[in-house]
């Protein structure tokens, strides 16, 4: 039983907006343990960026985290003031944002850059920091790494700033990393590489990592375990492979079907009807109800959490088999 | 589906949020409104050379006069009521800052929105010319025009638009050119539509909110210019005493006492000036995409 | 296979432009980018009526400069584009209403002061396909036929989700009553749940329109589902041409083979959930391409020759071309 290194239980961020309450993260728990990699699904207004920002403490006016708690450690996050929680942010826990050209700044040097994060918690010799920077690099595939420290991040491909930005959020040795739909933005085949590259990397290295993003293919392509979000709230969490051979809650089927993949060329895609929903006027109950072909007059009410082995989903009638559930 | 909101609901919504700046617009309003309505709420009418009596010159706040009225802020050495004086005062430079505001907009806008949809030789031609005229302090050209065309409203507004085009166009030119390069613009020319309707139909009303931020400021220049120039003399003819007259007239007395004839005058365009610009601020704060994030 | 949309070695060059600033620096010795960019480069297609066309390919590869071309939004630098015999664009100015183009981003293509129905009437009314008292019927009719409730048309687009937008969009371009859709990714800025319905709406659309479309996306997946052809570029170059299926099993070009081995794929067997591989390298600069054939320094089967001579399309049946030396090792490879 490998120890559990963040956990979060009945986490709840809410937004007070001129429009109304916006209640984006709403009732989330989850554990990740050593060296695991969770992936965190879900289309936009799910609520899984405000989830990730929240770990860090990174969620700003007009939201905050309302109640919950995330143990990380031992160390309550919640009660801790913004400059505690620096001294966390970067060195145990680290994040990767989807556009590495909004995470560099475009007037610094790369080397520069690193060696200004590794100072933020370390003393280190101006030689020692470049070692520990050159060895990143390379680490995350730059060629001539060494060399490359005094380049510009004008001077590097999108993906390759992706890679960097990657190198930087590894300086510190974190336990757990946070990634923030980070090849979203990139071509196919870069994606592939990163995708190849944070494999190996989370083997060696041995960091937890929390992955959130919008496909379900390229998350699962990782992610040992996986949480979909709906509407502020996690439907259904389980290992990667259970889950998607049979997925119990009706979105989470919905969405798979809904894959081009899926259906035969040229046909109709088995497309999930509605929109997605605004989160200032959900309905009472289930939020996926709406748009879901198996609502009846209970959704109305909010579907309790069933647990089943490693398994967990929200719903009064979920699809799939019981029998296949547990791994 | 959010409720029926034009973007200028929207946009009052949120104005309306900051109190200083309702406070400020409020009080822009309330002198438009008492210059626009000046020979009502005014005691006396200071153009009306019959009205005057030099019994009544430089005589303190609280005088009671020989037309039988309190001259509450008391009066110029021409024996002109002061509070009347500055109603009147303030109708022209709302008129001038106005008049000259709106001129410099309408051609300055044209000016920037021709040399961004141009494009190349027409572009540099237009956008360099404006360089120029912004490299000279507006003050210098405003007295250089009135020099050449003599004293009056159209040569005063004349002169006030020359000075000011310049920061319309370069505004104009800034939007267009952001603006010009969107995937809504291309989709326009794409159907194809003719530059004309995509202009006036697409890129005007979109370069509009920048366009609106300088016109607030822009107006308050204007009428503290046409305030320098009539304090220099310069302005409109002694008959028709704008602030910046009222304020050059009492000068002299600065020194001997009798600072009502200075202070007052000043004192009403500095609250005109400040509250204008107090709400440009809102306004540009509001337009500014990068702060409501 | 008559050519309804025919284009004969078209090239797009964004070449160096220089402001006077520049030209003065030059001259004086500073160092100023003069070359240009290739960004379509001797292309050449023919698409039969009622045809879809997926044009896939990554980043820098000209996809979307050459569907630009096609739309007529803008001129090319060299060949001409033809719909239906006639010329696209005369006299550098896009000369018919019968293309009409989709846009990625269904924010940014509506204009966001103007009402909806007023954005979708627009083009109609200046081409005298409608008439202005008629307008709000005409709008109202398009708005029916992608989903949408006529009663929106007095709404501004910040009122409406993406995935509304994007049918907004569509209503705009099919008001035109257009014989060709170019579709410049519709799909990518959609969430997935959304995807599928903009794709069911574009399927039924142009089977009951009868429209030839050219469907571009870096998404395969979704280009596999609606494409009769695909068309894989490869910096301004299209380097496998052929029907979607025989393409997908048996790809003639090493690149689209890395290419469609690189997106990870839910196969969930009981060895493995997702399957990909990964390409070497990165796409390089338009700004100085290899010599020889583009793809030759990422190219497993490159040989010799691939670094000095650049390939020129061949076709390999009546209806598969391809741009490679070593096509054959390519097929043999399945």
């Amino acid at each position: 039983m490998t120890e559990t290194v963040l956990s979060v239980k009945n986490l709840a961020t809410h937004f007070f907006t001129r429009a109304g309450l916006v209640k984006a993260v709403d009732n989330v728990s989850f554990d990740l343990a050593k060296g695991e990699i969770m992936g965190l699904v879900g289309e936009s207004g799910s609520g899984k960026t405000v989830t990730g920002f929240s770990l860090l403490g990174l969620v700003d006016e007009p939201g905050r985290i309302v109640s919950g708690s995330i143990t990380f450690k031992d160390r309550e996050l919640t009660s801790l003031s913004n400059a505690e929680l620096r001294r966390w942010r970067g060195r145990e826990i680290s994040m990767i944002f989807q556009d590495p050209i909004a995470t560099l700044n475009p007037v610094l040097t790369i080397g520069k850059q690193m060696r200004l994060a590794i100072a933020a918690h370390e003393r280190m010799s101006a030689r020692a920091a470049e070692d520990r920077s050159a060895d990143l690099l390379s680490k995350v595939g730059i060629p001539s790494a060494r060399a490359r420290l005094d380049a510009y991040p004008h001077e590097f491909s999108g993906g390759m700033r992706q890679r960097v930005a990657i190198a930087i959020a590894l300086l510190h040795r974190p336990s757990v990393i946070i990634a923030d739909e980070p090849t979203t933005a990139l071509d196919v085949s870069i994606q592939a590489q990163i995708l190849q590259q944070m494999r190996v990397l989370a083997a060696e290295t041995g960091t937890s990592m929390i992955w959130i993003s919008h496909d379900l293919a390229v998350v699962s392509s990782l992610a040992t375990k996986l949480a979909v979000m709906y509407a502020g709230r996690i439907v259904e969490q389980g290992p990667t492979a259970t889950l998607l051979r049979n997925p119990r809650h009706p979105y989470t089927a919905g969405l798979m079907n809904s894959l081009p993949a899926m259906t035969k060329p040229g046909t109709p895609l088995k497309q999930i009807p509605g929109t997605t929903p605004s989160l200032l006027s959900l309905p009472p109950g289930c939020p996926f109800a709406p748009r879901c072909q198996r609502a009846t007059a209970q959704c109305q009410h909010e579907p309790e959490l069933t647990i089943h082995g490693d398994r967990g989903w929200r719903c009064f009638d979920p699809v799939g088999h019981m029998d296949e559930v547990s791994s | 589906m959010t409720r029926q909101s034009t973007p200028f609901s929207r946009f009052w919504n949120e104005f309306r949020e900051n109190k200083i700046a309702l406070v400020a617009l409020s009080v822009v309003v309330l002198l438009a409104l008492l210059a626009l309505f000046a020979s009502f709420v005014s005691p006396q009418n200071p153009y009306d050379l019959a009205n005057l009596s030099l019994m009544d010159s430089r005589r303190a706040p609280g005088f009671v006069g020989t037309g039988g009225y309190t001259h509450w802020l008391g009066t110029d050495p021409q024996g002109r009521d002061l509070l009347s004086a500055i109603f009147y005062g303030l109708r022209i430079s709302i008129q001038i800052g106005l008049a000259a505001g709106f001129v410099s907009l309408s051609f300055g806008a044209a000016l920037g929105i021709l040399a961004a949809y141009s494009g190349g030789r027409v572009e540099n031609l237009i956008m360099r010319l404006v360089d120029l005229q912004l490299s000279f302090p507006a003050i210098l050209l405003a007295l250089v025009i009135v020099a050449l065309l003599g004293q009056g409203k159209v040569q005063l507004i004349s002169a006030l638009v020359a000075a000011q085009y310049a920061y319309f166009a370069r505004t104009a030119y800034g939007a267009a050119k952001a603006e010009r390069g969107k995937d809504y613009i291309e989709a326009a020319v794409a159907t194809p539509l003719g530059s004309r309707l995509v202009i006036l139909k697409h890129l005007l009303p979109n370069c509009t909110p920048p366009l609106i931020v300088v016109a607030t400021v822009q107006i308050a220049n204007s009428i503290s210019l046409e305030a320098t120039l009539s304090f220099l003399g310069l302005g409109l003819p002694v008959t028709e005493p704008s602030l910046g007259m009222l304020i050059s007239n009492g000068f002299p007395y600065m020194m001997s006492g009798r600072y009502w004839i200075s202070v007052y005058p000043g004192v009403a365009l500095i609250i005109l000036i400040v509250a204008i610009n107090i709400v440009g601020d809102q306004v540009r704060d509001q337009f500014n995409p990068r702060l409501r994030k | 296979m008559t050519r309804f949309v025919s284009l004969e070695n078209i090239s797009r060059i964004f070449g160096p432009n220089l402001t006077t600033g520049e030209k003065i620096a030059s001259k004086l010795g500073a160092k100023v980018e003069t070359r240009s960019i290739h960004a379509v480069s001797n292309v050449s297609l023919s698409v039969t009526k009622g045809e879809t066309i997926g044009l896939v390919g990554e980043s820098g590869c000209g996809k979307s400069t050459l569907g630009r071309l096609i739309a007529g939004i803008l001129p090319p630098s060299s060949g001409t584009i033809l719909i239906d015999g006639s010329p696209v664009i005369k006299d550098g100015v896009k000369a018919t209403t019968r293309v009409q183009t989709v846009f990625q981003d269904p924010f940014a293509s509506l204009d966001p002061r103007m009402k909806v129905g007023e954005t979708v009437a627009e083009g109609p009314i200046a081409h005298g396909l409608a008439k202005k008292s008629e307008a709000n019927a005409y709008a109202a009719k398009w708005f029916e036929r992608v989903g949408l409730d006529p009663v929106w048309l007095d709404r501004y687009p910040h009122q409406f989700s993406g995935g509304q937008r994007q049918r907004i969009a569509i209503a705009r371009a099919l008001a035109m009553q257009p014989d060709v859709l170019i579709c410049d990714e519709p799909v990518a800025s959609l969430d997935v749940s959304i995807q599928a319905q903009i794709i069911n709406l574009f399927l039924e659309l142009t089977r009951d329109l009868e429209l030839t479309t050219i469907f571009i996306s870096h998404d395969l997946s979704v280009v596999q589902h609606v494409s009769d052809r695909i068309a894989i570029m490869y910096l301004g170059q299209i380097v496998e041409l052929g029907p979607v299926d025989e393409v997908f099993e048996n790809p003639a070009h090493p690149y689209t083979a890395a290419l469609f081995g690189s997106v990870p794929k839910l196969v969930l067997d009981d060895h493995e959930l997702v399957r990909f591989d990964t390409i070497e390298g990165e796409v390089p600069s338009p700004l100085s391409p290899p010599s020889g054939c583009f793809y030759h320094p990422r190219c497993p089967l490159a040989g010799e020759n691939c670094a000095i001579s650049r390939p020129e399309m061949t076709s390999i049946s009546n209806s598969r071309s391809v741009t490679c030396h070593n096509y054959q090792q390519q097929l043999q490879q399945k």
